[in-house]
C-alpha cells in the first residue's frame, strides 16, 4: 500500500512540475510557408460537440460551425452580412417569370477525396433531400429542407453540362437564392457518401478550405489546411474545435491560454475578459428578435391604441440591462440590425407611461382593464428568461393601469396553446435561418402565418401588409426588395402587433493574437481568413 | 460461492426490469411532447405529425412499452434522435472515460479517506481528529459542481499546475487504443518509449479526480473513524497492546483489518455513487464521459440514448454491488452467503 502511494505521488509530482511546462509549448509550431501570416493552430472552444457532419441531416450550430469550415455552397454570404455572393458557382441566371435559374459553376474544383466537383455532385447533393426515389435519400431525414419548404419550392434540378445546372421552381420564391447559401444546401462528395452511406456523418467531405481529420466524440474535432482549396489561401494549418460544456469553464481555459477562442461565453464573465490583457472581444448582433406578442383577436389589443399604449409602457432599456445583461440589444424593427432591408429610419416608441395612459384613455380604458402575459419557461438567444423579463414588464404595465397575471407553461405546452391563440398576451422569439428578410417577415407576422396553428401569434392580418411582402418574395430584384421590406416595417411600428424586444448580441471573447476573425449574423464560424500574429 | 453468485445474477433480472419500467414511464409520463419539444419555434402541424410518427409516440403507450421490452431484450437500445447513431455505440465510446475518470475518483478518496479516518481515530480528540473531521464535513457538503471549478480557478489558472479541463494535451494527436488514457500512455510507452501521453493523461486526471473524490472521500473517512474506534475499544486490542506488539502494528494488522467490513459497503455504495456523481464533474471538466453525454441527451429530449444511458449505468451499479457483498465475504468468513 506504501509503496503505490508513494509511487503516485511521486508520478504527481513529476507531471505537475516538470511536464506541465513543457506541454504547452508542443503544438502550434511547424510553420511551413514564407508568408508571413501562414501557419499556426488555433484551438476553438464551443459548447457542446457536434451531432453529425453531414449538414443537410443535421439542425443545431455545432454541427454547423464544422461544416461551415469543411464545404462550400452555391453561393454563400459575405463575411459579416446577409447579402448573397458566388462561391462554387460563379454566377447565375434568373428567368423573367422567376421559375428557373441557372447557375454556371466554378471549373478545375475538386473535393477532398481527389474527386471533380461538377454539376452532377450538385444534383446528388440536392436530389438526395428532394427526390423520394433518390438511392440516397433514406439516409434522411432531410430536416432543414423540410424547414425551409424546399420540396414546395423547388419542382427539379438538372445538370445542363458539366459545369452548369438548372434548378426549376414551383413558384417565384426570391428567398430560394438564400436557402442555398444555408448549410442544408452544401455540396458533398458523391464519391464519399457512396462509399460511407450511413456512415458518412463521420467522414465528411467537401470543397471547403479546411479538411476533415479525425473526431473524438465529446471531446474535440480536428481539420487541416486544404492546400488545393479554389478560394483565397487558407493560413491555419490547423483547427481544433474543442468542447467544453462550462460556460465559466470555457473562460477559465481562454484566460489561461489553452484555447484561442471561446463560444458563447457567460455575461457576468464579459467584463472580466475585457479587462484581461491579451484577450479581446468580437461582436456581433444576433440573427434573432425576442418579441411581445399582443393577441390582435382578442380585446382589447384588437384596438390599434391599446397596442401603441403598451408600446409606450414598457420600459426596454430596463429589460435590457437587467435581464440580458450586456449581451442583448433593445429591438425597433422585427428584422434584426445588420439584415439587407433593417430600416434604420423607424423610431421605437419611447418608454412614456403618461403618453401610455392617454391612448388607453383614448381607447375607452381609462381605468385599465386585465389581462394575461404568458412567460416561455426556457433560456433562448433572444430572451435569456421570460419569467423574470415578464416580471418587469407586469410592473411597467401596471404603472398605466393594466393587470397582467404572468402564465407560464412547460415549453411544449406554451408552444402548442401560443400557436393555438390561447393567449392575450405572450412572450415569444425568432432566430433566422437564411438571413432573408422574407424567413421573419412572412413567418412571423404575414395573414397566411396566422392560421393555427400561427406562426404569427399576434393574430395580426393586416393586408397591406402582407401583399406587399408577398410581392417582395416574389421579386427577384433585391433593389426592389429592400424597398418593400422598408416600407413593410414601418406599417408594422405604426399597427403595433407586437412589443419589439431585444436581439441578442453574440460575444466572442479571443486572445489579442487572432487576427481576421469575421462573426456572421447567420451564426457561421469560419476560420479561413483567420491567421495568428506572431 | 459460485451457486450465491449465480443467484445474485438471477435477481438481477428483475432489478433491471423494474429499472427499464420506471425510466420508461418516467420519461414517457413526463409533462409536454417530446416532439413539440424537439422541433421548438419552428414546428408546423405536420412536422410535428410526422416526428411523433417517426418516434413511435402516436402509439398507444402499452404498445411503445412492449416494443421497447422487445428490443431491450435483444440488447438493442435503439437509435439516439439528436444524432441517428446506434445509442449502444455512443455509449461505448463514452464509457471509458468515465470508467476512467471513476477509478481514480476511488482510488484517491478511499487511500486518502482511509488514512485520514484511522489517523483521527487514534487521535480521537487531538487537533488532527477536529480538522480532519471538520474538513470531512464541509466535503459532504460543498457542492461538486461549485469545487470543481475552485480547483480550476486556484490550481489551474491562479497556480497554473494543472490544466483547466480534458483528457489530453488537445495539441497531441494521438488515437485511443483501450480508450482508458492512462492505460493507453503506457501501452503507448511500451511501444515507442513516448512517455508525454501517459503523463499528460495523468495530469489531466488529477483535479477532476479530486473534484469528484471530495465528497466519497469525506464519507469514508467519517465512517472509517467511527469503525475504527469501535474496534480500538475491544478487548483484543488491549490485549494486543499489553502484549507490546508495535503501535502500527496493532492499528493497521489487528484493528484496520477488522474495521474494514463497514467500510467496503461504503465504498462500494460509493462508486455506484460516482457513476452519477460524474455528470456535474464531466461537465465542469470538459470530460468526454457518459455523465456529460447523458446530460446532453437529457437536454435534447433524446429519449432512446437517456433511457440506454440510464439501463446501462444502473447495470454496472448492481454489478459494483454485487461484487461488494462478493469481496466481503471474502474479507469476513463468518458472513454465511445465504
Amino acid at each position: 500500500m506504501k509503496k503505490v502511494l508513494l509511487l503516485l505521488l511521486a508520478l504527481t509530482t513529476i507531471s505537475v512540475s516538470g511536464f506541465a511546462k513543457g506541454q504547452q509549448s508542443a503544438g502550434g509550431d511547424d510553420m511551413s510557408a514564407s508568408d508571413s501570416k501562414a501557419g499556426g493552430v488555433l484551438v476553438f472552444a464551443h459548447s457542446g460537440d457536434a451531432v453529425g457532419l453531414d449538414p443537410a441531416r443535421e439542425t443545431d450550430g455545432e454541427s454547423f460551425m464544422i461544416a461551415d469550415n469543411i464545404y462550400n455552397c452555391l453561393v454563400e454570404f459575405k463575411p459579416g452580412t446577409t447579402e448573397v455572393m458566388p462561391a462554387l458557382a460563379k454566377s447565375w441566371d434568373v428567368s423573367a417569370d422567376g421559375l428557373e435559374y441557372v447557375f454556371h459553376l466554378r471549373e478545375g474544383v475538386k473535393f477532398h477525396d481527389g474527386t471533380d466537383f461538377n454539376a452532377d455532385a450538385i444534383v446528388f447533393s440536392h436530389m438526395r433531400q428532394l427526390d423520394e426515389s433518390h438511392p440516397y435519400f433514406e439516409y434522411g431525414p432531410w430536416k432543414y429542407w423540410g424547414y425551409m419548404d424546399m420540396s414546395a419550392i423547388v419542382k427539379d434540378i438538372e445538370a445542363v453540362d458539366t459545369y452548369t445546372v438548372k434548378y426549376t421552381l414551383l413558384k417565384p420564391e426570391a428567398p430560394f437564392i438564400a436557402n442555398l447559401a444555408m448549410n442544408f444546401a452544401v455540396i458533398v462528395s458523391p464519391a464519399a457518401v457512396e462509399m460511407y452511406k450511413e456512415d458518412y456523418t463521420n467522414h465528411p467531405v467537401g470543397t471547403g478550405p479546411f479538411k476533415f481529420v479525425s473526431w473524438t466524440k465529446d471531446d474535440n474535432i480536428v481539420v487541416e489546411r486544404n492546400p488545393d482549396y479554389w478560394g483565397q489561401k487558407t493560413y491555419l494549418d490547423r483547427v481544433i474545435f474543442k468542447v467544453i460544456p462550462d460556460a465559466t469553464a470555457r473562460t477559465l481555459a481562454l484566460k489561461k491560454g489553452e484555447v484561442d477562442i471561446v463560444d458563447f461565453p457567460s455575461p457576468e464573465d464579459i467584463p472580466g475578459i475585457k479587462a484581461t490583457e491579451g484577450l479581446k472581444v468580437v461582436e456581433q448582433a444576433g440573427l434573432n428578435v425576442g418579441y411581445l406578442a399582443l393577441n390582435c383577436e382578442k380585446e382589447p389589443f384588437d384596438n390599434k391604441l391599446v397596442r401603441q399604449a403598451v408600446n409606450y409602457a414598457i420600459n426596454k432599456q430596463d429589460i435590457i440591462d437587467g435581464v440580458y445583461g450586456g449581451m442583448g440589444q433593445a429591438a425597433k424593427n422585427p428584422l434584426p440590425p445588420g439584415m439587407w432591408s433593417y430600416n434604420d429610419e423607424i423610431e421605437d416608441y419611447p418608454y412614456d407611461p403618461a403618453k401610455a395612459k392617454a391612448l388607453l384613455a383614448e381607447a375607452g380604458y381609462a381605468d385599465g382593464f386585465s389581462t394575461t402575459l404568458w412567460a416561455m419557461p426556457v433560456s433562448r438567444p433572444y430572451n435569456p428568461n421570460g419569467k423574470k423579463v415578464a416580471e418587469i414588464m407586469q410592473a411597467n404595465l401596471a404603472d398605466v393601469g393594466i393587470d397582467a397575471a404572468i402564465t407560464s407553461y412547460d415549453w411544449g405546452t406554451y408552444l402548442d396553446k401560443t400557436d393555438q391563440g390561447e393567449h392575450d398576451m405572450a412572450l415569444l422569439g425568432w432566430t433566422g435561418d437564411n438571413g432573408d428578410p422574407d424567413n421573419f417577415l412572412w413567418v412571423l407576422l404575414s395573414a397566411p402565418a396566422a392560421v393555427k396553428p400561427a406562426g404569427n401569434i399576434a393574430f395580426w392580418k393586416n393586408e397591406e401588409f402582407t401583399s406587399i411582402i408577398k410581392e417582395a418574395k416574389e421579386t427577384a430584384d433585391q433593389a426592389k426588395r429592400t424597398a418593400l421590406y422598408e416600407e413593410a416595417q414601418v406599417i408594422f411600428k405604426e399597427e403595433a402587433p407586437w412589443v419589439t424586444l431585444a436581439h441578442s448580441l453574440v460575444v466572442e471573447p479571443m486572445k489579442e493574437e487572432v487576427m481576421g476573425f469575421v462573426l456572421y449574423p447567420t451564426g457561421k464560424r469560419v476560420f479561413s481568413e483567420v491567421w495568428l500574429q506572431k | 460461492m459460485l451457486k450465491y453468485i449465480l443467484k445474485r445474477l438471477a435477481l438481477l433480472l428483475p432489478t433491471l426490469f423494474g429499472v427499464i419500467t420506471l425510466v420508461f414511464f418516467m420519461i414517457a409520463l413526463a409533462p409536454g411532447d417530446p416532439a413539440r419539444v424537439m422541433l421548438g419555434e419552428r414546428a408546423t402541424a405536420d412536422s410535428v405529425e410526422q416526428l411523433r410518427h417517426d418516434l413511435g409516440l402516436d402509439k398507444p403507450l402499452y404498445v411503445q412499452y412492449g416494443l421497447y421490452l422487445q428490443r431491450v431484450v435483444k440488447l438493442d437500445l435503439g437509435k439516439s434522435i439528436k444524432s441517428g447513431q446506434k445509442v449502444s455505440e455512443e455509449i461505448w465510446d463514452h464509457f471509458p472515460a468515465t470508467i476512467e475518470l471513476t477509478i481514480w475518483a476511488m482510488i484517491f478518496s478511499t487511500v486518502v479517506g482511509i488514512i485520514i479516518g484511522v489517523l483521527s481515530a487514534t487521535r480521537k480528540n487531538g487537533w488532527i481528529d477536529f480538522a480532519s473531521m471538520g474538513g470531512a464535513l464541509m466535503g459532504v457538503s460543498m457542492p461538486v459542481f461549485w469545487l470543481a471549478l475552485v480547483l480550476i480557478m486556484i490550481f489551474s489558472v491562479k497556480l497554473d499546475m494543472f490544466p483547466t479541463g480534458g483528457r489530453m494535451n488537445i495539441r497531441y494527436y494521438f488515437t485511443p487504443i483501450t480508450g482508458l488514457y492512462v492505460l493507453d500512455g503506457i501501452l503507448i510507452f511500451f511501444k515507442s518509449g513516448d512517455i508525454k501521453v501517459f503523463i499528460s493523461a495523468l495530469h489531466h486526471l488529477v483535479l477532476p479526480a479530486v473534484a469528484l473524490g471530495t465528497i466519497p472521500l469525506a464519507i469514508i473517512a467519517r465512517i472509517t473513524r467511527s469503525s475504527m474506534l469501535e474496534v480500538l475499544n475491544q478487548d483484543y486490542i488491549k490485549t494486543a497492546r499489553s502484549a507490546g506488539i508495535k503501535e502500527s502494528k496493532v492499528i493497521y494488522r489487528y484493528a484496520l483489518k477488522n474495521a474494514l467490513l463497514p467500510i467496503i459497503t461504503v465504498i462500494g455504495l460509493q462508486f455506484g455513487l460516482l457513476l452519477s456523481g460524474a455528470i456535474l464533474t464531466e461537465t465542469v471538466f470538459a470530460w468526454p464521459g457518459i455523465g456529460k453525454w447523458i446530460y446532453h441527451a437529457i437536454e435534447a429530449r433524446d429519449y432512446p440514448a437517456v433511457q440506454g444511458g440510464i439501463i446501462v449505468i444502473s447495470t454496472t451499479f448492481v454489478l459494483i454491488n454485487l461484487v461488494v457483498d462478493i469481496l466481503y465475504s471474502i474479507v469476513n468468513p463468518k458472513i454465511r452467503l445465504s
